[in-house]
């Protein structure tokens, strides 16, 4: 490793902060590749887990780039955050939800939904500026409703979601069983437009997920709407007894969620010019497994937004590379997403293990 | 009145009260729903319709239901469903004699064992290496259908073995297979968890899993039986599954079952915090889902909708058994004046604790 020197140069005021029993005795023999790396960036323990999701994006990018010609091309890195914008976006939502310690099942039902019923107002003949709110408000709306269920009717977050998600795919198939075509200008031209700076593209879908991400790192870490959401994910009787406004932030959350699902569908919808019922079965999982690569912890209060962008990009590497070695069939895809999840699991343990 | 409102109170009254609904507007549709008749000595009619369908829902529900009591959950049910079935069609089918009796052993055997093997990896990431049962699950739900392709080198295995056909469509004694070997393993763990200490050791590292192995309780080896009954229960409903239809489906077989089966258990009154839970519930909670989805096809509705129907029964059932609901429209009959800071008191401060007790108590408070 290329850090070797710098590390134990570096060993000293890491020895101050860490716990020195493993710093100080087991330093030259192997402390862990992360922990070097810690020490280099002075880090602190909570970024350990979006550090890991660093590197693994590094070296996934370095294994890449030196087995495939073109894999480092600045078309491949565009399309890779342009082919999974809607994925970002997902995880964006996802990840306030997991912070304050629940979990959103119906955000693949609701991108379904979205795309159903905008493909049919579409179809009626609606403008663009009717249909394109109703597809995200469509996902404020549920959003609401697993708040309130949460919150009033006190279910548990993953069954409240869990009925949304019913609720959501059942209310596809009664608008269309169906794909339901796109031709709409509006659409069209946001599926095709393309920005760019020499072979650097991007798309409104882009755009979307990139500010989107970009408002959700202000709220999160600017708000006090934000620093509720990690109160309340680290302790919610404290939270509460601190006079914090849990049940207020915590609906907050739901229709985040919801609404990020609302416009992930919208996104989709953009890609695949279709509304289909059946779109986005096993989406939640890919993006609860993005987020927890990207370093924030299941049961809440620790993570951060960048983080899922991170985990939504290693996995959507997964996928190109899969492509790019061509020979390798298409469920490969899932069993590297579960031994990718895997890994970070384990990694998260060991941290979690390590701060007790 | 006061019988009514201790019936009203019990736990299962509102998920039966679903049940004969959803049968009464079957009878109301179809008048011959209820009856069983005798065909070529086999039982037919609706009742038999849903217990047969629904013995795999059951038997993954089963094992659901002892894991969500030790409060885990296993998400991977349905990608183990779908690689048992891999497993038994492609032993089958690349077998040279799959009609002989050893072919079906060893299909079965490979499968359940293989189903066994993937609920011990579940339990040995939750149980020893101490990772959250959510997660420990969603990585095997990721990767397990997957592994059902790899296996199946992602065709749909198709097969012909009579003997094979039996346990998902055929009949002993008159009676569907299916059902028997469902009632079968229903009674084994009933009898497993109630005539032994089994289910109160499963129910107290539910309660406290620390507090438990202080008291001398294995919960290792607790939580790894558990799983592994979650994942042998789940591998038959895959061979049950993969039999009814003489095929190995890797992306669709036991598609969203590990939702069913969640929903089919806490309809049944197990909570998700784990801890007491109850074989009857969980029946019932199957009985409801299954009966559901074959209304809506006797209701002449597509049988795509049913998400939604079944979303709307279980929203129905949640808000009238909610404590904390019935409260709040208590709490709203009463004079205008002090409704709206009692609704938001009551609302802020019960959603930590759900216990019922308390909601009196602040709605009191509040007042």
């Amino acid at each position: 490793m290329p850090t070797e020197p710098l590390t134990s140069a570096d060993a000293g005021p890491s020895a101050g902060e860490a716990p020195s029993a493993d710093a100080a005795p087991g330093d030259r023999p192997r402390p862990g590749a992360l922990l070097r790396l810690r020490a280099l960036l002075h880090l602190d323990q909570q970024y350990l887990p979006v550090v890991g999701s660093v590197v693994v994006l590094v070296l996934m990018l370095v294994v890449g780039g030196t087995r495939y010609d073109n894999f480092l091309s600045p078309l491949v890195l565009s399309n890779l955050l342009i082919d999974n914008s809607y994925m970002v976006v997902l995880a964006v939502g996802m990840t306030f939800v997991i912070l304050t310690g629940g979990i959103d099942l119906s955000v693949g039902a609701v991108v379904a939904l979205s795309g159903v019923l905008g493909a049919r107002m579409f179809e009626s003949g609606y403008p663009a500026a009717v249909c394109l709110p109703v597809m995200v408000l469509v996902g404020a709306l549920l959003g609401v409703l697993a708040g309130v269920m949460v919150l009033v009717v006190e279910v548990e977050p993953f069954i409240a979601t869990l009925a949304v998600m019913f609720l959501a795919r059942g209310l596809c198939y009664v608008i269309a069983p169906e794909s339901v075509p796109i031709r709409a200008d509006a659409i069209t031209t946001l599926g095709t437009s393309r920005f760019g700076a020499g072979e650097w593209v991007i798309t409104p879908s882009g755009i979307i997920a990139l500010v989107i991400l970009g408002s959700a790192f202000f709220l999160l870490h600017y708000t006090r709407f934000g620093r509720t959401v990690y109160a309340i994910g680290e302790d919610e009787g404290s939270a509460r007894l601190m006079g914090l406004p849990v049940t207020v932030t915590k609906l907050g959350v739901y229709v985040l969620s919801g609404t990020c699902a609302g416009v992930a569908g919208l996104l989709f919808a953009i890609s695949t010019r279709a509304g289909y019922s059946r779109n986005g079965i096993g989406m939640e999982t890919t993006a609860i497994a993005a987020v927890v690569i990207g370093g924030t912890i299941l049961t809440g209060g620790s993570g951060y937004v960048l983080g899922s962008l991170l985990g939504v990009l290693a996995l959507g590497l997964i996928q190109t590379m899969i492509t790019f070695e061509g020979t390798l069939s298409s469920w490969w895809t899932s069993i590297f997403i579960g031994t990718l999840l895997f890994l970070f699991v384990v990694l998260q343990r060991v941290i979690v293990l390590r701060r007790t | 009145m006061n019988a009514v409102s201790a019936l009203l109170r019990q736990r299962l009254f509102w998920p039966f009260a679903a049940l004969v609904a959803l049968l009464v507007a079957d009878v109301r549709r179809t008048p011959t729903f209820l009856t069983i008749r005798v065909q070529d000595g086999h039982l037919f009619g609706g009742p038999v319709d849903i217990l047969r369908n629904g013995a795999p829902l059951l038997l993954v529900a089963l094992g659901m239901t002892l894991v969500i009591a030790t409060r885990g959950i296993d998400l991977s049910v349905g990608a183990v469903l779908a690689i048992s079935g891999a497993i038994a069609c492609t032993v089958i089918s690349t077998s040279a004699h799959p009609g002989q009796p050893g072919t079906l052993l060893l299909a079965v055997a490979l499968a359940c064992g293989a189903s066994v093997v993937l609920g011990l990896v579940n339990g040995f990431l939750v149980a020893v290496a101490g990772i959250q049962p959510i997660i420990a699950t969603l990585i095997l739900m990721t990767a397990g259908r997957g592994v059902a392709m790899l296996i199946t080198e992602g065709q749909i295995t198709t097969i012909t073995s009579p003997a094979y056909r039996t346990i998902g469509a055929g009949f002993w004694l008159g009676v569907p297979a299916a059902v028997i070997i469902a009632g079968l393993i229903l009674a084994a763990v009933a009898v497993g968890t109630r005539r032994t200490a089994l289910g109160m050791l499963v129910e107290s590292v539910g309660v406290n899993p620390e507090a438990s192995r202080l008291a001398g309780v294995r919960s290792v080896s607790i939580l790894l039986a558990v799983y592994a009954a979650s994942g042998l229960f789940a591998g038959i409903a895959g061979l049950m599954v993969s039999s009814n239809v003489m095929a190995a489906d890797a992306n669709n077989a036991g598609l969203f079952i590990e939702l069913d089966a969640i929903l089919a258990v806490v309809l049944g009154g197990t909570l998700l915090t784990g801890g007491r839970f109850s074989l009857r519930g969980t029946l019932l909670g199957v009985l409801v889902i299954q009966t559901l989805s074959i209304s809506v096809t006797i209701q002449g509705i597509s049988g795509a909708v049913t998400p939604l129907f079944k979303a709307i029964v279980v929203i129905a059932v949640f808000l009238l058994q909610s404590p904390a609901a019935r409260e709040r429209l208590r709490v709203r009959r009463r004079p205008a004046g002090g409704s709206a800071s009692g609704g938001s008191a009551s609302g802020g401060d019960t959603s930590d604790g759900g216990s019922a007790p308390a909601v009196p108590l602040n709605a009191k408070v509040a007042n």
